[in-house]
């Protein structure tokens, strides 16, 4: 029944999604069709009920583990832990793509009843494609991964769940990047709809800005949270890899950072109009690139999916059809879109189109990188893009991103002049001088990470800088969103270069009683013994680790094998400290030693500040929470006064009205009612 | 319409072009050894079931080409070409077998049930042979030449039209 309930929830759906795209679609033409818009935005937020609820039903089909259910007969198992039983939900293809388009129809939904600032016209066409895109994917789910799909027997056990995802990690990683890449959606319609109706100005990008910071959010957040699950349950010791699934969760970031920056000038300064349409085409292109990426197989990655070729041509159908006529339209429409205000080279704008340029050249690179391996295997030459060209034709275009965007924030709008800001300028030169000369003298280290060190130091101190002068009190919340975010990117950027210069490894094969070294810590091996969990079994290490004289702290990492389906996983295990973390990871087992006892494979890292990757991600997401809170409680107090301005001047009407009845001299001085003025950015 | 606006368009049409071409290619499942043509490598393993002699490589050297088939008792694939190998042991085949991180109970249990085609099984614990061999995963079978060299690998289970191909190369290797 429930299995039913959800797949008749999807269908209604999609109806709805059909009368949506019609209706907004009617409501651009001028004449009888037009008063059809009417419909568009109920039809949405019916919708985003429907498709939650089937989300939903699925959710409680597998947290009753019902076998009927092909899915849950293929993910699920009965004796796993409840919480991973929900998490299996969208822990596979299916299940995940409901959440897409649960996620999808909500945002549709409440794009359709609450934003009341665009123009009718422009909401109805933005509506019409965000249908249109809903369309896409409700076909997708339905005709190609139905997950309602029932068995014809009940299975009696289910098959399990991959065991690398069975960690809290698969909770909030995927599903927060999901949020993340349906919200671009969002921007996507937006931005098609302000380009078909040609009203791309400041009134637009201000709808857009909400939109478009909180997708940045979720991928903010999703990236930091994937960044660090990687990191401890793949027991490499690495925090990023390069893989093409991690890349496809970057470069839609990428894409909306650049994308959010655009929006505020187009908000407050009316310029940068056709690149901000293009950015914002291009951050939904690279969140279904991503979706077509790991879905459909072409790239080899370390992230085993359940890939489909018949999937992955549907994605780029959906793909063609949706960017391929974006593009169109912009090819055509673009050139009437005036680019709007000009502005001097040094200027806040200035330096913001100079990291948009930055940003998109980064993406360039992530993307070429990423899909060389496509254009290669064209050719039949396999080859595999890592590091050694990630990080230094990266670095290329960060170093100068990360050297502007200290100084942007302290230049004014419009015009400014250098020597305005000339003792910042040294202050900040001389601290990257003075970092780099200590590190040069500590040791011999990577030019990146030294120069990583140096930069971040000093875009910590820049992030700060345009809080001097101001009163605290007094400084706009989003203000502090933007401080927040960039002080965010500094801590991340030192973790980073901390990790790769002064990260210390030990490998050893070790027997019970034997201890190693590492950067001054003393790791002990006291005993290795058998432990079994609810689905698996494993060794566990017990190993005391004390640094100096400390009274030790007792550890154990484990080497586990799942039973269903057999695989094995290292656990591994940390202590944090304020300086960094130590990682300790057991292997197999590596023969025996003189004395006759069996020895491991252990591998220790310290790694000085590698937490702050994940608290500068943190921090930046962050900031992005404080921007959207600032503006959206600006619009808020600005809706206000406008409604009590507009009482107000009724007020007034009535009473000029009842003056001229009384035949006294009108006198009603009702100038102070004019337009509200725009709080200052 | 300025030129300018259609960059983006054409290359993102370059771009559907090739994925598309790459999603009709066949993808290559599977990860050839470098051993192949190489020398079996030295090795002894332990007797993986009491009352059955281990495996080393000496076993492979002299008289026939053999097969060394790697499996487990937990691998359902093994269980689906045990009646293949079992084909080929009547073709006269010698089949030397390697157990992958398995228990004697389990071993008994499973060639109890499914037969034994095995001349020796040799244990390997921590998959030490498969990794020198190159094997990427269970089963996979490889063809040793008399003089103990590496000839053919095949992956995956030994399926009924495998046999007369394994049969050709080991006459061919003769």
């Amino acid at each position: 029944m429930i299995a039913e309930l959800g797949l008749a929830a999807l269908w209604l759906s999609t109806a709805l999604a059909v009368l949506q795209m019609i209706s907004g679609a009617l409501g651009l033409r001028s004449g009888a069709g037009a008063q059809f818009a009417i419909y568009a935005r109920p039809a949405a937020v019916v919708q985003a009920f429907l498709a939650v609820l089937a989300f939903f039903l699925l959710l409680y089909a597998f947290a009753v583990t019902d076998l009927s259910i092909k899915l849950v007969a293929t993910n699920s198992h009965s004796a796993k832990p409840f919480i991973y039983k929900l998490t299996g939900t969208w822990g596979n293809h299916e299940g995940s793509m409901l959440l897409w388009v649960g996620v999808l129809a909500l945002s549709g939904g409440l794009l359709a009843g609450l934003e009341r600032r665009l123009p009718e016209k422009t909401m109805s066409a933005t509506l019409a494609v965000q249908g249109f895109v809903a369309l896409g994917f409700y076909s997708f789910l339905l005709l190609s991964s139905n997950p309602f799909e029932r068995l014809p027997v009940p299975a009696i056990e289910g098959g399990g769940l991959n065991p690398l995802l069975q960690d809290i990690g698969l909770a909030i990683h995927p599903p927060t990047l999901y949020v993340g890449y349906v919200g671009l959606s969002v921007a996507f319609s937006l931005a098609m709809g302000a380009l078909i109706t040609r009203e791309v100005n400041p009134n637009f990008a201000k709808v857009l800005r909400p939109w478009v910071l909180g997708a940045w959010v979720f991928l903010t957040f999703g990236i930091t949270a994937g960044s660090y699950w990687a990191y401890y349950e793949l027991g490499w010791g690495g925090w990023w890899f390069w893989d093409p699934v991690e890349n496809a969760s970057l470069m839609p970031w990428l894409a909306a950072t650049a994308l959010l920056h655009s929006v505020s000038v187009l908000a407050a300064r009316d310029a940068l109009r056709t690149w901000t349409i293009m950015l914002g085409v291009l951050a939904f292109s690279m969140s279904m690139l991503g979706t077509f990426l790991v879905r459909s197989g072409v790239l080899t990655s370390v992230h085993a999916f359940a890939v489909d070729p018949e999937r992955g041509s549907f994605i780029l159908a959906l793909l063609g059809l949706y960017i391929g006529g974006a593009l169109v339209i912009f090819a055509m429409r673009a050139g009437s879109i005036s680019e709007g205000k000009r502005f001097t080279a040094t200027s806040r704008e200035g330096a913001l189109v100079f990291n948009n340029v930055m940003l998109s050249a980064i993406l360039a690179i992530v993307l070429l990188g990423t899909l060389y391996p496509l254009l290669t295997e064209a050719f039949d030459v396999r080859v595999s893009v890592g590091p050694p060209y990630f990080n230094p034709a990266g670095a290329i275009f960060a170093i100068p991103m990360f050297l502007v965007m200290a100084i942007g924030p302290l230049l004014r709008w419009k015009d400014d002049k250098p020597a305005r800001i000339q003792f910042e300028l040294a202050a900040l030169a001389a601290v990257v001088i003075a970092v780099i000369a200590l590190v040069a003298i500590l040791g011999d280290y990577s030019v990146l990470a030294v120069l990583g060190l140096a930069l971040s130091i000093a875009l910590a101190i820049a992030a700060l800088l345009p809080l001097r002068g101001r009163n605290i009190r007094r400084v706009p919340v989003a203000t502090w969103g933007m401080i927040c975010a960039h002080f965010g990117v500094a801590v991340a950027l030192f973790g980073m270069a901390s990790e790769s210069a002064f990260t210390s490894e030990k490998l050893a094969a070790v027997a019970p009683g034997d201890s190693v070294e590492v950067a001054g810590w003393n790791i002990e091996m006291a005993s290795v013994d058998p432990v079994a969990g609810p689905n698996w079994t494993a060794i566990e290490a017990r190993i005391l680790a004390a640094r100096g004289d400390e009274e030790p702290t007792v550890l154990g990492p484990q080497s586990r094998n799942f039973w269903s389906p057999p695989q094995p996983t290292s656990e591994s295990a940390l202590i944090t400290r304020w300086d960094g973390q130590l990682y300790v990871v057991i292997g197999d087992q590596a023969g025996v030693d003189a004395n006759g006892n069996n020895r491991w494979q252990l591998r220790v890292w310290w790694k000085p500040f590698v937490t702050f990757i994940w608290y500068g991600g943190l921090l930046v997401a962050f900031g992005g929470i404080l921007s959207i809170a600032g503006r959206v409680r600006v619009d808020l107090k600005r809706r206000n006064a406008v409604a009590m301005g507009k009482v107000r001047r009724e007020d007034m009407d009535a009473l000029a009205e009842g003056d001229a009845i009384d035949g006294a001299n009108g006198s009603s001085g009702g100038s102070q009612d004019g337009p509200i003025p725009e709080p200052a950015e | 319409m300025r030129p300018i606006y259609l960059i983006p368009l054409a290359l993102f049409l370059f771009f559907a072009g090739l994925a598309g071409y790459q999603l009709t290619q066949e993808k290559m499942q599977t990860i050839p050894s470098q051993m192949v043509e190489q020398p079996l490598p030295e090795f002894t393993l332990a007797p993986a079931l009491e009352g059955m002699p281990g495996a080393t490589r000496a076993d492979f050297v002299g008289g026939q080409p053999r097969l060394l088939n790697i499996w487990a008792s937990w691998c359902l694939p093994c269980i689906a070409e045990a009646p293949h190998l079992e084909r080929l042991k009547e073709e006269g085949v010698e089949i030397i077998g390697i157990a992958v991180r398995d228990r004697p109970e389990a071993v008994a249990d499973f060639l109890d049930r499914y037969g034994n085609p095995y001349t020796k099984i040799g244990s390997d614990d921590i998959s030490e042979l498969m990794l020198e061999i190159g094997a990427s995963g269970v089963p996979e079978t490889y063809v040793i030449d008399a003089d103990g060299n590496i000839r053919y690998q095949h992956i995956g289970d030994v399926r009924a039209d495998t046999v007369p191909q394994l049969l050709e190369i080991l006459e061919d290797v003769r």
